[in-house]
This record gives C-alpha cells, sequence and structure tokens, in this order.
C-alpha cells in the first residue's frame, strides 16, 4: 500500500479486460464493492422479509425499521404523492448507504468516493425529477423559476437564479456525497501515516485522532446516504406538488 | 419510462464526461477518466438488479408483513375490549343475582319467622281456650260433687244404721225416723265442726 493517501480511491482492472465495441467495461475493484454493496441489501433484507412472525427476529425488525423509516422519510418531506417512488428511494438510500459503510472496513473500496459514480446517481434524479415535473404539470413546471410575490423588478434576476440553482442541483448533490467521502477516508489515512511517522513516540496522538475519525466517519456515512436520499426526496417534492 | 431515462442518462454522461475530462489524469483518481465508463455500466446493473429485486420481490413482502402485523395488533386490541366489556357485564350480572338472591333469603326468612309466630300463637290460644273450658268442667263438677256429698253421707249412714239395727235387735226400725236422727247428729257434728 504506498502512503499516498490518494491511493486508496485508484480503480484497477480485476480480471481479464472487458470490451463493448470499443468501450472498456472491465470489472474493477469499484465494481466488486458495487456488488458486495447490492448483494448485502438483498440478502439481509431478503432474510429480513422471509420470515412472517407476529413478533419480528433482529433481522426482521432491521428490515422492518428501516422500511418505515425510509416511509416516513417520504411521507414526511413529500407527502402521500410520492408513494409510487418509494422502492427506487429505499433501494437509493440503502445503496449509497451500504458503499458508504463497506467504505468504513479497512482496505475496502468507497464507491461514493467517486464522483462519476454520485454524479450518475445526481443525475439520473435530476433527469427524472424533470421528466416527473414536466408529466405532471406540463409546461406549468416552468412556474417553479418564477416564485410568487417578488417584485417585477427583480423577476427576472430572480429567475436566473432559480435557474441556475436547478440546474445545479445534480452538482450539489453529487459533489456533497463525493466530497464528503472522499475527505473523510483522506484526512483518515493521513493520520493514519502520522501513526506509522511518528512511530511508539509520538503515534498516540493521531491514532487517538483515527479512533476518533473513525466514529464521526460512521456518523458521516449514515448522514450523507440520508441527506441524499432526502434531497431527492425534496426534488421529487417540488416537481409533485408546485407550490412557488 | 424507466428505460428511456436510462439511455438518455446514459448518453449525456458520455458525452460530457469522456471529453470535458479527457485530458486530465494524475493527482485524483476520481477524474482519470479510463473506467469511468466501466463504473457507469457496472452501477446501472448493480443498481438496477437491486432496485427491479427490491421492488418486485422484498418490498411487497415487508409492507406485507407490517400491514399484517397492524391488522393483527388491532383485532386483537378490539376482542380485548370486547372480552373486558362482556366481563364487565358478567360481573354485573353477577353482582346483580347475589343481591337479588340475598333479598330474596330475606324476605324468605320473614315470611317463615311469621308464619312460625303466628302458628305458635294460634295453637297457644287454642291450648289455653280448651285448658279453660277444662277447668270450668272440673269446677263445676267439684262443686256438685260438694253439694251431694252430704245427702249421700247421711243416706249410707241411715241405710248402715238401720242394718246394725237389726242386727243388734232383729227387730225393723222405720228407716225415715233412722234419716232423721241422721240429719240431726250430721247437723250437730257440722255446728261442732263450725265451733
Amino acid at each position: 500500500m504506498a502512503s499516498n493517501p490518494m491511493y486508496q480511491f485508484n480503480v484497477y482492472r480485476i480480471g481479464p479486460e472487458i470490451k463493448l465495441g470499443s468501450v472498456d467495461i472491465s470489472f474493477t475493484n469499484a465494481s466488486l464493492f458495487m456488488v458486495i454493496s447490492s448483494l448485502a441489501i438483498l440478502i439481509i433484507f431478503n432474510l429480513g422479509a422471509k420470515k412472517k412472525t407476529l413478533i419480528p427476529d433482529k433481522l426482521q425488525l432491521l428490515s422492518e425499521l428501516s422500511y418505515s423509516f425510509v416511509a416516513k422519510m417520504i411521507s414526511d418531506t413529500a407527502g402521500s404523492k410520492a408513494k409510487p417512488y418509494f422502492s427506487f428511494i429505499f433501494s437509493l438510500f440503502m445503496f449509497v448507504l451500504f458503499c458508504n459503510m463497506f467504505g468504513m472496513i479497512p482496505y475496502a473500496f468507497t464507491v461514493t468516493s467517486h464522483i462519476i459514480v454520485t454524479f450518475v446517481l445526481a443525475a439520473f434524479i435530476f433527469i427524472g425529477v424533470t421528466i416527473i415535473g414536466f408529466m405532471k404539470h406540463g409546461l406549468g413546471y416552468l412556474k417553479l423559476f418564477v416564485p410568487s410575490g417578488v417584485p417585477m423588478v427583480l423577476l427576472p434576476l430572480i429567475v436566473v437564479i432559480e435557474i441556475i440553482s436547478y440546474l445545479s442541483r445534480p452538482i450539489s448533490l453529487s459533489v456533497r456525497l463525493f466530497a464528503n467521502m472522499m475527505a473523510g477516508h483522506t484526512m483518515m489515512k493521513v493520520f493514519g501515516g502520522f501513526v506509522i511517522s511518528l512511530g511508539i513516540v509520538g503515534g498516540w496522538l493521531p491514532l487517538s485522532f483515527s479512533v476518533a475519525l473513525t466514529g464521526l466517519e460512521i456518523l458521516v456515512a449514515f448522514l450523507q446516504a440520508y441527506v441524499f436520499a432526502i434531497l431527492t426526496c425534496i426534488y421529487l417534492n417540488d416537481a409533485l406538488n408546485l407550490h412557488h | 419510462m424507466l428505460k428511456k431515462i436510462v439511455i438518455l442518462l446514459f448518453v449525456t454522461c458520455f458525452a460530457c464526461f469522456s471529453t470535458v475530462f479527457a485530458a486530465e489524469s494524475g493527482g485524483m483518481p476520481q477524474l482519470n477518466p479510463e473506467f469511468w465508463i466501466s463504473q457507469i455500466f457496472w452501477l446501472i446493473i448493480t443498481f438496477g438488479i437491486l432496485f427491479i429485486v427490491l421492488t418486485k420481490v422484498i418490498l411487497p413482502k415487508i409492507s406485507d408483513n407490517l400491514e399484517t402485523r397492524k391488522s393483527q395488533i388491532l383485532e386483537n386490541i378490539e376482542t380485548a375490549d370486547k372480552q373486558k366489556e362482556e366481563s364487565q357485564k358478567k360481573i354485573d350480572e353477577y353482582e346483580k343475582i347475589i343481591l337479588d338472591s340475598k333479598l330474596k333469603a330475606k324476605s324468605y326468612f320473614n315470611e317463615a319467622r311469621e308464619k312460625i309466630l303466628d302458628d305458635i300463637n294460634k295453637k297457644k290460644a287454642e291450648l289455653e281456650k280448651d285448658l279453660d273450658e277444662e277447668i270450668i268442667e272440673l269446677e263445676r263438677e267439684l262443686t256438685d260433687l260438694k253439694n251431694k256429698s252430704g245427702e249421700k253421707i247421711n243416706k249410707i249412714a241411715a241405710e248402715t244404721s238401720a242394718e246394725l239395727i237389726k242386727e243388734l235387735i232383729g227387730e225393723e226400725v222405720n228407716s225415715s225416723s233412722i234419716a232423721a236422727i241422721v240429719e240431726d247428729q250430721s247437723k250437730i257434728n257440722r255446728e261442732r265442726k263450725d265451733v
């Protein structure tokens, strides 16, 4: 392992090179952790959903609590109209959460620390929400950019600002997750490197920092998944209930 | 719908990023576009499978579980309420029955007592009446006996003395004279007794 703190984000090929036409779609360590995260989610929730007892066991309780947690989050932020999108938001939240959490295992790869992954997710959400908005309200969806109760003089400026803020949604959504994960892991790597370089004498301070940072990073891993999901809900709310 | 979105997404991402950041390399591995397409490809596959399996298989089961639990709990609470009500009703009934039976027992007791007292009084009165009658009769008999006894004694005395005289002298004496003598004697005796 190199001491470069950015080395942990390297993507490398696992197994043979797979080419689709001229495009390289080889199986990499990032792909491996995507598969692991998805499989873990499927296994845990399948086990949790299998038994149908009146008093749930641990896994069942976990899956049911997650279900009601996400359901409550959606109904609180986007209302009852967002129910058809429940399973998407649930999958999104769980995928991001598990990718973040698997990234906390030492030597593991953090899928969400790559801008391309988070950007694809965010862009998908952005495009989907925009399509839903236009399908529900037609051209009336453009009223989103014209807040009510604004003086006519300020209106052109406000509209421009609203459009920019709307268009920057996928970027802010993806960069927030990516930057949080990358910064946290880089910092842990840097402090870990200090432990080695300062040795047995001075290494205790960065070690304790590392321990504290691990706790913080687990919190951030959960929090960023939650923020990602709740922002998706808020965007969905804008598209479903136009009340500007 | 979903397919369209995915295709659109794929195309836009591909168009934007493979051209803009193609030259960039080194520094942050995130900005090295070498495996971008691979990551997007595998992300779509894994997330797509995850989404489809969760939507079609797992989430309906979980929501089913939650629904059945909710309905069962509600049902149980309902039956518990019903049973509670019923038991309350039974308790009320039971208390009423006990109260009724207590009252009834009291009234039976009183009735029986009155009946018995009546009986006793009646019998007592009858008995007293009988006794009084008997006493009156006996008293009358007694006075009768008393009144008659003097005459009888005189008669017996006259007869015996007549017999006696006949035995002694062998002559018959006039019974009326004897009776007169006995009468005189008894009068004298009575006077002597009175003195």
